[in-house]
């Protein structure tokens, strides 16, 4: 009975070190979500498909040149004033929509806030917006102004959406943001942010230059 | 009296043997699960630009990375231009078809539309570069992509 036992190692402050660790761990993980500028490519085409065609006032040419100089409709402009000159034209609604799936007339825009210029677009789901670079263009100037066209676009989906009776005045960013909360279930969102899509399509395309 | 006394010696001292193992447990599973691969970059590091209107990339597996920008200083090897890296390589553009291919041999036949390609590159490159990409991209039928920049400020609603 003399013979003690080996006492007991003290484990109390093993909690101490492994707090410590995992701290350090959960601090230097950087969870880092890559976000970008999302870019839809068209698929390869066929050499000899008929181009469709679009009305000139239903095109708005943003040209950057190899010296980042951008050229609006054939007017210098700076990058400030270009979301500006895109509310512009997009929302314009000069004239007809685009033709139904069955052939139908399109409808005016009654939900545009344009000046109906006749010179600029008929309807934002004819309005097409042409970025034309060069080689020589920056990646950062080409990046600036697709954001600033993309703005464009979000600011009138935002008055869009605002305006719609049945969204409850809530804007385009909250119709995305309560979707996204009820992890992609609320179908009544879902229609209406379709629906608001489809009020201002995003029709953005690329003419890449040559070889 | 003695009884209350008693009681008041206080509680039974709770067992906190099994704490570490939790500590540990919850170690370990941020330890397995942080990804640290940090793609050993061989260019510059590219200086993103900057926009607002931007989207997550969610499903960090379905994404491939490519690199653009301008070699590292000490590489005098390369010269000016704007260099691509695929994986832990220098390529060219005519090696991306092949890098998005053997990125699809990773995964499931139906997550290959939803896989998408970013390309990070410096605000310095040129458009001429991407184009090349672009193309080839195409070419594979690798449609989705995403230009990777930083968010700058908040957003303005």
């Amino acid at each position: 009975m003399a013979r003690k036992e080996t006492p007991e190692i003290d484990a109390g402050s093993m909690a101490d070190i492994a707090f410590l660790l995992l701290i350090f761990f959960l601090v230097t993980t950087t969870m880092d979500v890559d976000s970008g500028i999302p870019v839809k490519l068209t698929e390869k085409q066929e050499e000899n498909v008929d181009k469709p065609i679009v009305k000139e006032r239903n095109v708005f040419e943003v040209s950057i040149n190899s010296r980042d100089e951008l050229l609006v409709e054939g007017d210098e402009m700076s990058i400030e004033e270009l979301t500006e000159a895109a509310i512009k034209f997009i929302d314009n609604g000069g004239g007809l929509g685009k033709k139904g799936d069955n052939g139908e007339d399109g409808t005016s825009c009654d939900y545009c806030a344009g000046e109906k210029d006749e010179a600029s677009s008929d309807h934002p789901n004819k309005a097409v917006i042409i970025i034309e670079s060069s080689r020589g263009t920056s990646f950062g100037m080409y990046v600036s102004v697709r954001n600033e066209l993309l703005k464009s676009y979000r600011i009138l989906r935002n008055i869009a959406s605002t305006n719609l009776p049945e969204t409850g005045g809530r804007s385009y960013d909250q119709l995305l943001l309560d979707y996204k909360n009820s992890n992609k279930k609320d179908e009544d969102t879902e229609v209406l942010i379709k629906k608001v899509k489809g009020m201002y399509p995003q029709l953005l395309s690329d003419v890449d230059p040559q070889k | 009296m003695a009884k209350f006394s008693k009681k008041k010696k206080g509680l039974p001292k709770i067992n906190t043997s099994a704490l570490p193992d939790i500590v540990f447990m919850l170690l370990f599973f941020f330890m397995v699960t942080t990804v640290m691969r940090q793609n050993d970059l061989l260019i510059k590091t590219p200086k993103l630009p900057n926009a607002t209107e931007v989207k997550k990339l969610e499903h960090k597996s379905l994404v491939s990375t490519i690199f653009v920008g301008k070699a590292r200083d000490k590489d005098k090897k390369y010269g000016g231009g704007d260099l691509i890296q695929l994986n832990d390589k220098i390529a060219t553009d005519r090696d991306i078809a092949n890098f998005i291919l053997n990125e699809r041999t990773k995964h499931n036949e139906e997550e290959v539309p939803y896989m998408t390609t970013s390309i990070k590159a410096d605000i310095k490159t040129s458009i001429g570069t991407i184009v090349d990409i672009k193309e080839a991209l195409v070419e594979v039928n690798a449609l989705k992509l995403s230009f990777s920049t930083r968010k700058s400020g908040e957003e303005n609603k």
